[in-house]
């Protein structure tokens, strides 16, 4: 029952990165990040004299490239903020998925100091990305299709609001570092909770701190190679990861948000519900108390015996598909059954701890 | 992870600064020659900024930080948060192998910034200072310093990043300590680099690293870094050598981001100076100290640079039109406020010590083997917020004490200040300046001045030990000394001219040691002089004065007399020095209240009494 979804694409690529297991890996990696250092020093050195002032060029150009995202949040653990990157002159701006985006306004905040509300476009729980749209033309951007791939030892530039150190229009943070590893982060299943799965650099620089997820990772000519991820620490070695994903594994997923193929609740207008249709609570699902603006459909409790209960819907899980259609809130979970006939049918998609689970429920005659 | 990333820093660093150089430039014999110079810059920019570096280490090694010398004659900058546990003597190694006894001069507890004075030595390696508000973000940089106390053979480490932030704010994390206009680094600060220096791609000084982002990682570094602005630090310098406890800055007025999206004056108190001088509600801040204002953070940047007493100019707009005015700005904390603020901070240093504590020429502790995972650092509920990070934590025994007795005479506690002794040292320094062109205890007899109040009459002043009096264009003045100053501040409008005058008098006639309650405030620029201007800081009958003196020639060059806080006092600004029976006395005087001139007086005529007994026959 359990599968995890892969993309296409994605497993073609996967098999050129073998899979360490993670002290190989981390062992390897620290090796890789010696040599690689050794060798970025000496790269760095290599552009040192035209670098000293053309760095800060590059970091002041790229600069207005990166937003401030500010939403749901604010309790201890839980900053209300995160970093994104514009994609498009008209305010196309790609994200990290997370718990900041449900937030009944969604505020962005560009590098001049403008404080604009943002809309969520879309957005893939399992490649962990968002896309959100604000009002604006000739924005400065990322083009997407210029995005590098960069390989191990490559020098990069991460720009990010982490720890919420800009506000207003204060310029983002910037770490340098090297890339310590291209790999593949389905190796560290189990051991590092996040749903991504393809292959992601690893990166030498403290990169993933509280904010810093969408953020840009770019070369040392401020070319975009991918986004921050989140934070991420093994539970098994309690390592913390800093890490951004690929934007070429990106691509497809970013064109289908902005095309709005994952928008949560685009549904035609004026389209008929079924008389009968599926409830949470005819299907045996107790979600979680509904008290956020979009609190996401976590199951608080299945109803022994019911139909969700049969085919393995546990407590704690995160419901993110209905048939394929991203359900961002109970609500709009709520919403989405009530289109579904009682007699057909459900797929669902959820999150169960790292694990991405497929369920189909099959309503009993 | 931090030790293998401080093992790759190990690594590369040998790599690039050891012999490897050579081995490289015959594997690679291709090598670039740009690729060669930008190596050899780096090598002699980093050789040329370990030598001021300073390693701290607090009373027979209980714990310490970094430091930075920054004159041949052994002042240093420190964290306040590494100097306080230490007391008022520590212990600091430096790249030439020796150890050298250090005194407490002057805390900035607000700023987290401590002056320490190294001994033994009048050719100290200083640190050269850069202006800070050069840097860039993107900018090449490196710390050195003192992390988790490696330097027990005293050479230090060296790491390396990028400048990630400039300008940036942060709030006081539940302590007084405040970072104000600070610099960001993603060059590994770790604790134990408290204190210590932060250079650009130069070698020259850019900031002093004492501040992390430290959340649920634990107090290592992840990548955030932040040192106090040299150029702040430049401001603070003749404060902190005054062995004062000294304080930040207020405007008396708080701003906030308007709906119409520029700064607004949101709360100003009636009786602070910026509201004598015009400021008021819903004013637009168009720049302060020469800052452009676009936000309430870059507002309390500028205002966290300067400590209290400084005057900087001010522009405001109202309806359209823009005020200028330069506003002297008052003390955030009351001096007992301080003094409490001082020991609760002590209170929450209180917190277990991490890593290994070795003493300087004892090996380190033990270290877990580097593959065994680390056990996952349990977040305290206020580590939600940056913090500081000394090397160490909680108090000295005082049994540990030992201050060697030729240091202990300069070591003097006194209420408000970190180390009397430097404030009697710099007061005297000031005043023999000053005073060792003329001595003036010999004409304690009655002064007879006559002059023009330009372009209003004539003025006669006669100056005396108990009363003065005076003929003003304004009319006749009288003043017993007696009495409170606070009635007796004519000539109407001057704010007390001859209360000044009088006051002028006294401290010449007196000296600092006689007229009692003087004290050097430190540096302060003065409108009459570039550069800034050494203040002495007195108070007699009720009347608060301070005297700026020209540091190049140590002349007077005004006096400021505040009989009222919350009023606007009468300054006086000399000039026209010339010799009066062999004695150099201005015969140009400047009066002014406030931003506005009150009147200007020529001396035609200064007669001084040697003394009352000679004036009777």
């Amino acid at each position: 029952m359990n599968c995890i979804i892969s993309r296409k694409g994605a497993k073609a690529r996967r098999s050129r990165y073998p899979v360490p297991d993670l002290l190989v890996s981390f062992r390897s990696a620290t090796l890789r990040l010696c040599v690689s250092i050794f060798l970025g020093s000496i790269l760095a050195i290599t552009s040192t004299s035209s670098a000293q002032s053309s760095l800060a060029e590059v970091v002041a150009q790229t600069e207005p490239k990166i937003v401030k995202v500010f939403g749901a949040g604010g309790l201890r653990g839980l900053e209300a903020y995160q970093s994104g990157i514009l994609i498009s002159g008209e305010g196309h701006i790609l994200t990290a998925w997370s718990y900041v985006l449900d937030a009944d306004i969604v505020t962005v905040y560009l590098n001049d100091g403008r404080k604009l509300s943002a809309e969520v476009l879309g957005m893939d729980p399992r490649s962990e990305i968002a896309v959100l749209k604000i009002d604006g033309q000739d924005l400065p951007h990322f083009k997407l299709p210029d995005a590098v791939t960069l390989k191990s030892g490559a020098k990069i530039l991460a720009f990010s609001n982490m720890f919420g150190i800009a506000l207003g229009n204060e310029p983002a943070s910037v770490l340098h570092g090297v890339v310590a590893a291209r790999t593949d982060l389905a190796a560290r299943r189990g051991a590092f909770e996040t749903n991504y799965r393809g292959p992601a650099y690893v990166l030498d620089a403290m990169t993933n701190n509280p904010g810093a997820a969408g953020g840009a990772l770019t070369d040392a000519q401020g070319r975009l190679a991918g986004l921050l991820g989140k934070e991420l620490r093994s539970s098994t070695s309690n390592i913390w990861l800093n890490y951004a994903i690929p934007i070429s594994e990106l691509q497809p997923i970013i064109d289908q948000l902005i095309a709005g193929k994952f928008r949560p609740l685009a549904r035609e207008e004026g389209q008929k519900k079924p008389k009968q249709h599926h409830t949470v609570a005819a299907l045996g699902i107790q979600l979680v108390p509904d008290f956020l603006p979009r609190t996401p459909p976590f199951v608080e409790s299945v109803k022994p015996q019911s139909t969700a209960a049969k085919t393995g819907l546990k407590a704690d899980d995160l419901i993110l598909f209905v048939n394929g259609r991203v359900v961002a809130s109970c609500k709009a979970l709520a919403d989405e059954l009530s289109f579904i006939d009682r007699l057909d049918p459900i797929q669902l998609t959820v999150q169960r701890g790292q694990e991405l689970v497929e369920i189909e429920l099959v309503p009993e005659p | 992870m931090t030790k293998t990333s401080f093992r790759t820093l190990i690594v590369a660093a040998s790599c690039l600064f050891g012999h490897w150089s050579f081995v490289i430039g015959h594997l690679f014999a291709e090598v670039p020659k740009a690729v060669l110079d930008a190596e050899q810059a780096r090598i002699t920019a980093i050789q040329k900024a370990v030598k001021p570096a300073v390693a701290v280490f607090a009373n027979e090694g209980n714990g310490g930080g970094s430091g930075v010398v920054i004159s041949p004659d052994g002042y240093a900058l420190t964290n306040f948060h590494v100097a306080q546990p230490a007391g008022s003597y520590m212990k600091c190694g430096m790249a030439d192998d020796r150890l050298y006894d250090a005194i407490i001069v002057g805390i900035d507890p607000t700023g987290d910034v401590a002056l320490i004075k190294l001994l033994g030595r009048d050719d100290f390696p200083a640190a050269v200072m850069a202006n800070s508000d050069d840097v860039k973000i993107g900018d090449w940089c490196f710390a050195v310093g003192n992390p988790f106390l490696l330097a027990t053979n005293l050479q230090p480490t060296v790491t390396f990043g990028i400048v990630s932030g400039t300008h940036r704010y942060q709030p006081p994390a539940g302590t007084l300590l405040e970072y104000t206009d600070c610099i960001q680094t993603d060059a590994a600060i770790n604790p134990g680099n408290s204190g210590g220096p932060l250079f650009n791609a130069n070698g020259d000084l850019i900031g002093i690293n004492g501040r992390g982002s430290f959340e649920k990682r634990g107090r290592v570094n992840v990548g955030v870094g932040y040192a106090i602005s040299i150029n702040q630090i430049k401001n603070f310098l003749g404060c902190l050598k005054s062995g004062r406890i000294v304080d930040h800055a207020t405007l008396g007025a708080t701003v906030a981001m308007s709906e119409r999206g520029s700064v607004r004056v949101s709360n100003i108190l009636e009786t602070s100076d910026a509201f004598r001088r015009g400021l008021r509600y819903d004013d637009e801040i168009v720049s302060f100290a020469g800052r452009p204002i676009d936000s309430p953070n870059a507002f309390k940047n500028i205002l966290g640079i300067f400590p209290k007493g400084w005057r900087v100019p001010l522009v405001f707009r109202r309806d359209g039109k823009e005020h200028s005015a330069y506003v002297r700005l008052a003390g955030v904390h009351g001096e007992e406020e301080l003094a409490q603020l001082l020991s609760r901070r002590s209170r929450q240093e209180e917190i277990p010590p991490e890593g290994p504590r070795p003493r300087p020429g004892q090996p380190g502790a033990p270290r877990r083997p580097d593959d065994q995972p680390q056990p996952a650092p349990q977040p305290k509920p206020d580590d939600q917020q940056p913090r500081p990070n000394p090397g160490r934590a909680g108090r000295p025994s005082e049994k540990e004490f030992e201050i060697p007795a030729e240091i202990e005479k300069l070591i003097q506690q006194k209420t408000g200040f970190a180390n009397h002794y430097f404030n009697e040292l710099h007061r005297d320094r000031v005043w023999s300046a000053f005073n060792g062109k003329a001595d003036f205890s010999q004409v304690t007899g009655p002064w007879k001045l006559r002059g023009d109040m330009i372009g209003v009459g004539k003025v006669e002043v006669t100056l005396a030990d108990d009363a003065s009096s005076g003929t003003f264009p304004q009319g006749a003045v009288k003043l017993d000394a007696s009495q409170d100053l606070d009635q007796q501040l004519g000539p109407a409008g001057s704010g007390g001219l001859l209360a000044t005058l009088h006051l002028w008098r006294q401290m010449l006639v007196e000296g600092p040691q006689k007229f009692g309650n003087v004290t050097y405030y430190g540096t302060a620029p003065h409108p009459a002089i570039d550069g800034p201007a050494d203040v002495l800081i007195a108070s007699r009958n009720v009347a608060e004065m301070q005297l700026a003196f020209d540091p190049a020639g140590g002349q007077l060059i005004a006096l400021e007399v505040v009989v009222d806080p919350t009023d606007d006092g009468c300054e006086i600004r000399f000039a026209d020095y010339r010799d009066v029976g062999g004695r150099p006395l201005p015969h140009r005087l400047e009066i002014r209240r406030g931003d506005e001139l009150f009147a200007q007086i020529q001396w035609n005529q200064i007669e001084l009494a040697s003394s009352t007994e000679e004036k009777k026959p």
